[in-house]
């Protein structure tokens, strides 16, 4: 999935059209349809690809039985800058990190983020194992269990991330692709159904949470398929223990140029579906009153012959990152139904309703 | 004729104070906004030499719990390709800068790549820089790099710097490579975390610190910047008040002058029911109104001074202070009322004594017969004038304040008072001395200065005042420019001076170049000279360090006083601002931080400097590549062999790097320079000393008008006794001779005493330098004499108009 990608905006530029006059040109270790993922060593970093990422995003319940939607995400990203420079400061990786929570009391996202380039203590990232920080802001594996802490202007939290079974390969075992064409493709795994614990904090006030997660730790080197406007994706866990993930590439009429999904049952047994097995069908729309931007917050899935609809925990989850990350997208807590009961509950991510998304 | 020329005195005086305040505060204040543009949010900097300090200090200080951000920061003045110019480049993490100093985010142009804010050869360069070097984004743009050229792309702006603001941003790690300085970092701007008391912080860190590298609080910049021009700004504004002085003088001789004329007219209204206090009122307030016109033509004036001082000198009026700023002049309602009342202040203060005069005088005397004795005047207070000039002997001895001479400037008020007050005394004194016996006129004249030295001493005074004035500063810059000019010949001995732009700038001699440079035919002897920085003290100016081989007794060095060897440990020898500021003496053991190290050393010297007035230290070449491991050189002084041409070592000697790398410059072009930016940097002085000369005859005029209105009579009974028309011509001008002498003698006089306090006090407290004491003999003679004859010149002409009437009617105003 290149849905992360638009956070490579970070470096605030308002345009990256034709990298004129880039530095000497850096080979970025391709994604290959037939290598086999093999942990622990894959959840660690793979500083070759241009960009990774972990994703981690869930539903937490306050101790009165409140909702919360939470996101944390790291992004490594190869510059293919400063590749031979003596500097220490050299921005060869960079490491970025976006936190928000969801609360249907506010009605809003409380969000925040950093970037530094790896070095000095400030920020980096460990092989042979998910370790990836900036600032105080870190995300790490302790055997197999993940631990998140995060420290933002108007919120924080210190969430324990513990999987229920082996990670969960996506697409060919685990090389996703992403357009008809093999480059464009990523390594990719989940690990749905996490069973949270930990603390957040809101307005000062320090409160203890469980709930579940879903965690994507991605990979890749190449740039989203040409064409493609935007992209829709969603990561449900489903109360019976099954877990599903689906996205779809849309182009500039709003039609999906690819898409594609996974399906695993509480049991552990996995289908992968192709292109024509995977549908979005939108259902209402919500206008941002900040942007103007129109997007479909509830919508119809079909992954086979299954049929979901999702419905947001709140209209307004719209990310508006133009200043730091130039890009404006939906990231929520969604509830899932299916045959007109509540199924799940996961998040969806929206991009490319306003201007085209531009990535790498 | 005279309420003109106290208009003009008073102009001047608005003008120059108003136009050096303006100046100053556009200069300071743009220096102040690009230092909060520069330094953002953060609550302290770690700032340390000139070189910078090791780079891991900024994984020490983000990683403390006390600090929320750090963001490291090199500094470099890149020099342009073949241009003798150089753009302050910042080196900038953008992540870090985002959280501390926003305002000096880059911005990329249109079209510009992904990265353009890490790539190692992007430069975002300030719309007043873009301006000022001729580029635009997509341009490319060359500077040196040690004695190599790199290019590099010019990609974006740097919003926030401003329309005044020559700079230019680029990745840290970009700097660090191209400009040979990886591992080190010039300045580490951090930001507290919340709920941290600065105090403990500052403590805390502080200890993290290597020596030379402190903590300081980023407006103390600013504080540094204003402090070190403030004696030069100072010095200028009471220049500036000097001549509002001599306005307020020539108003009191107007004023004097036209009482004189208006005796009977006063007299007149007096007895027409005009009360004591109305016409004492109404005589200040048309002092008052000459001094309003003054002040509003003089601050305008000001402004229009300033705008052209600031479009051809720049902000420092050329002494160097602010560099690669472009101030913008703004108009200062408050500064500018206080300066339009000085003016009335002037005129007001001027017009008091003859407006007192003229209303104590009874009605009924003035009506009937012109009292001669008119002008006030009397014989002085001696014991006082004499009591001030000892007041002065011990205002010299003040230490400064803040930096800044007061004792010196005092003692300079003292002794100008006091010597006005001695006048009478001194003409009395020297018409006893004059013969008694020659022509009438001439014994008229002599016994009139015996008789009434009131009168001559009020055109004396002004004679007096401006005298001092001119040759206290003749004798200061005369003895200034010919230290300079021998310091100038001590320490430029070599044939040959070579160099890679200016010792600040990104440009320098590596070992290679070295080694080229010393196998170049017809080099005979190489001395490498390296410049760095020091903090030594928060709150103070960097001090400079200069490496170069130095001889154990100091020998070839400008010295002050003896050299003291130092033995074992390492010897410097250190500026007298260091004396001055640091407290250092010869033979002390001091402290010195070099290469975060601090180093024991001892004071073998101190050697004179006109050239760094925060303070500079010289250490061996040897000395200092041993202990920092720095083999880098800035200049290279070049000793010829016997018999090589200058021409032809120089052209070979540049041919050793790439073409417009290295300047080559004789030690007789260097002086010259340095003399010519010498007498720019007094062209102000020099203005102002012609003005106080032109307002002391003026003075000499007014008064003399004023004797001769009064003394008419005098005239016609002289004329009477048979003196002819000529004769009293000759007598009034010995009489102007006469006065003009005494003060033209007592202006000699308290001018050379003003001359040493400001070599000895003002100059010295205000700058750190000493000079060798050198009387421009000949030509202040010249200029007393000249004086003498304009002072005569000026009695005459003032007299012909009383001497015009008719005899007869001038006695009948007696009846």
């Amino acid at each position: 999935m290149q849905r992360r990608r638009l956070i490579l905006g970070v470096l605030a530029l308002p345009a990256w059209r034709a990298a004129a006059g880039a530095s000497a040109p850096v080979s970025f270790a391709p994604v290959l349809a037939g290598r086999r993922l093999s942990f622990p060593a894959d959840h660690g970093a793979h500083p070759d690809f241009r960009t990774e990422w972990w994703y981690v995003t869930g539903w937490l319940r306050l101790p009165n039985g409140a909702p919360l939607g939470f996101q944390t995400t790291f992004f490594r990203v190869r510059t293919g800058v400063g590749e031979d420079s003596p500097s220490a400061f050299a921005p060869r990786q960079l490491i970025l990190a976006h936190a928000a929570i969801a609360d249907p009391r506010l009605k809003r996202l409380r969000h925040d983020e950093r970037s530094a380039r790896a070095g000095f203590g400030r920020a980096g990232f460990e092989t042979g194992r998910s370790g990836v920080w900036v600032g105080d802001w870190r995300f790490t594996q302790v055997g197999d269990a993940y631990r998140a802490e995060v420290n933002a202007a108007d919120f924080a939290y210190a969430l324990e991330c513990v999987p229920d079974g082996p990670p969960l390969l996506n697409g060919l075992a685990g090389f996703s692709a992403k357009a008809a064409d093999p480059r464009h493709a990523s390594h990719y795994y989940s690990r749905p159904q996490l069973r949270v614990s930990g603390t957040v904090t809101l307005d000062g006030r320090q409160e203890a949470v469980t709930g579940r997660a879903w965690l994507d730790h991605e990979w890749s080197s190449e740039v989203m398929p040409e064409g493609a406007q935007g992209w829709d994706w969603i990561g449900v866990n489903l109360d019976d223990g099954s877990a599903l993930m689906a996205f779809r590439m849309r182009g500039g009429d709003g039609r999906s140029v690819w898409s594609a999904a996974t399906l695993r049952a509480a049991g552990g047994a996995t289908q992968v579906l192709p292109p024509e097995a995977v549908a979005f069908v939108p259902l209402r729309e919500w206008r941002s009153p900040r942007t103007g931007i129109r997007y479909p917050v509830e919508w119809r899935v079909h992954v086979g012959a299954r049929v979901f609809v999702l419905q947001p925990l709140f209209d307004d989850q719209e990310l508006d990152s133009r200043r730091s990350t130039g890009a404006v997208y939906w990231e929520g807590a969604v509830r899932v139904q299916e045959a007109g009961r509540e199924a799940g509950r996961g998040y969806l991510e929206m991009t490319g309703y306003g201007e085209r998304i531009r990535v790498g | 004729m005279a309420t003109l020329f106290s208009l003009v005195a008073i102009v001047l005086g608005v003008a120059l104070g108003m136009a050096v305040q303006a100046v100053h505060e556009a200069a300071l204040s743009e220096f102040g906004r690009g230092l909060r543009t520069l330094a953002g949010e953060a609550d302290l900097q770690v700032i340390g030499a000139r070189g910078g300090f090791d780079e891991q200090l900024y994984a020490v200080l983000a990683a403390r719990p006390e600090v929320a951000e750090a963001s490291p920061l090199v500094e470099v003045e890149a020099r342009l390709a073949g241009r003798d110019e150089t753009l302050k480049l910042l080196g900038v993490d953008v992540f870090a800068l985002a959280r501390v100093s926003p305002l000096l985010l880059p911005r990329a142009a249109e079209g510009a790549d992904r990265f353009a804010t890490l790539s190692d050869d992007g430069i975002f360069v300030s719309a007043a820089a873009q301006a000022a070097l001729g580029i635009r984004p997509g341009e490319r743009l060359r500077v040196q790099a040690g004695a190599a050229e790199v290019e590099l792309r010019v990609v974006g702006d740097v919003p926030a710097a401003g329309e005044g603001r020559r700079l230019a941003v680029m990745d840290i790690a970009a700097v660090q490579a191209r400009f040979g300085t990886p591992g080190r970092v010039s300045r580490i701007d951090l930001r507290l975390a919340a709920g941290v008391a600065p105090q403990a912080a500052r403590d805390a860190l502080q200890a993290l610190l290597p020596a030379g590298v402190m903590l300081a609080v980023p407006e103390a910049a600013e504080d540094e910047a204003a402090n070190l021009s403030r004696a030069y700004r100072v010095n200028l504004t009471m220049l500036a008040a000097i001549a509002l002085l001599t306005g307020g003088f020539l108003v009191f001789s107007a004023q004097a002058l036209s009482v004189v004329r208006r005796r009977t007219e006063f007299a007149f209204l007096r007895a027409i029911g005009l009360a004591r206090t109305g016409l004492f009122g109404w005589l200040l307030a048309e002092g008052a109104a000459v001094g309003l016109a003054g002040g509003i033509l003089g601050t305008a004036l000001g402004y229009a001074l300033a705008w052209g001082a600031l479009a051809l000198l720049g902000g420092d009026l050329g002494a160097g202070y602010f560099s690669g700023l472009k101030p913008q002049l703004q108009f200062q309602p408050g500064m500018t009322a206080i300066y339009v009342g000085l003016g009335v202040l002037a005129g007001v203060a001027g017009a008091w004594l003859p407006a007192r005069e003229a209303a104590t005088v009874s009605p009924a005397q003035a009506l009937k017969a012109g009292d001669e004795a008119a002008l006030s005047g009397g014989h002085g207070r001696p014991g006082l004038g004499v009591l001030l000039l000892l007041g002065s002997l011990a205002a010299a001895r003040i230490a400064p304040l803040e930096g800044l001479p007061i004792g010196g400037y005092v003692a300079v008020a003292c002794v100008l008072a006091g010597s006005v007050m001695l006048l009478p005394l001194l003409a009395g004194g020297l018409a006893r001395l004059l013969p008694t016996g020659g022509p009438v006129p001439a014994r008229l004249a002599a016994a009139r200065l015996g008789a009434a030295p009131g009168h001559a001493v009020v055109a004396a005074a002004g004679v007096l005042a401006s005298v001092a004035l001119a040759a206290a500063m003749a004798i200061m810059v005369a003895s200034f420019r010919d230290s300079v000019d021998e310091w100038l010949g001590q320490v430029l001995p070599a044939d040959l001076y070579l160099r890679a732009g200016k010792s600040a700038s990104s440009g320098f001699l590596d070992e290679n170049l070295q080694a080229r440079i010393a196998a170049t035919p017809g080099v005979a002897e190489v001395s490498f000279t390296r410049y760095d920085s020091l903090r030594l003290k928060a709150g103070q100016a960097p001090v400079v360090l200069l490496a170069r081989p130095v001889a154990a007794d100091g020998r070839g060095l400008p010295l002050v006083g003896r050299a003291r060897p130092a033995g074992s440990e390492p010897a410097i020898w250190i500026s007298e601002a260091m004396q001055d500021l640091y407290g250092w003496q010869p033979g002390a053991r001091v402290v010195l931080p070099l290469a975060g190290q601090a180093l024991s050393a001892r004071v073998a010297g101190v050697w004179r400097d006109y050239a760094r007035q925060t303070g500079a230290v010289m250490v061996d070449l040897a000395d200092y590549r041993r202990l920092t491991g720095d083999r880098r050189a800035n200049d290279a002084a070049i000793f010829l062999a016997p018999g090589a041409v200058a021409g032809q070592v120089a052209g070979a000697l540049v041919a050793t790097a790439g073409p417009g790398v290295l300047e080559v410059s004789y030690p007789g072009q260097i002086r010259a320079l340095s003399l010519r930016i010498f007498d720019r940097t007094f062209a102000v002085t020099y203005l102002l000393e012609a003005v106080a000369v032109a307002i002391g005859l003026a003075g000499v005029a007014a008064s003399f008008a004023a004797l001769a209105a009064a003394r008419r009579r005098e005239f016609g009974m002289l004329r009477h006794l048979g003196l002819t028309r000529r004769q009293i011509g000759w007598m009034l001008a010995q009489e102007g001779a006469l006065a003009a002498g005494v003060g033209v003698v007592a202006g000699l006089l308290a001018g050379g005493a003003i001359g040493l306090v400001l070599i000895e006090v003002v100059n010295r407290q205000s700058f750190h330098w000493s000079m060798d004491l050198h009387v421009p003999w000949g030509s202040l003679a010249l200029f007393g004499v000249g004086l003498v004859a304009l002072g005569a010149l000026a009695a005459v002409l003032a007299g012909r108009q009383a001497m015009r009437q008719d005899a007869v009617l001038a006695v009948r105003e007696d009846w």
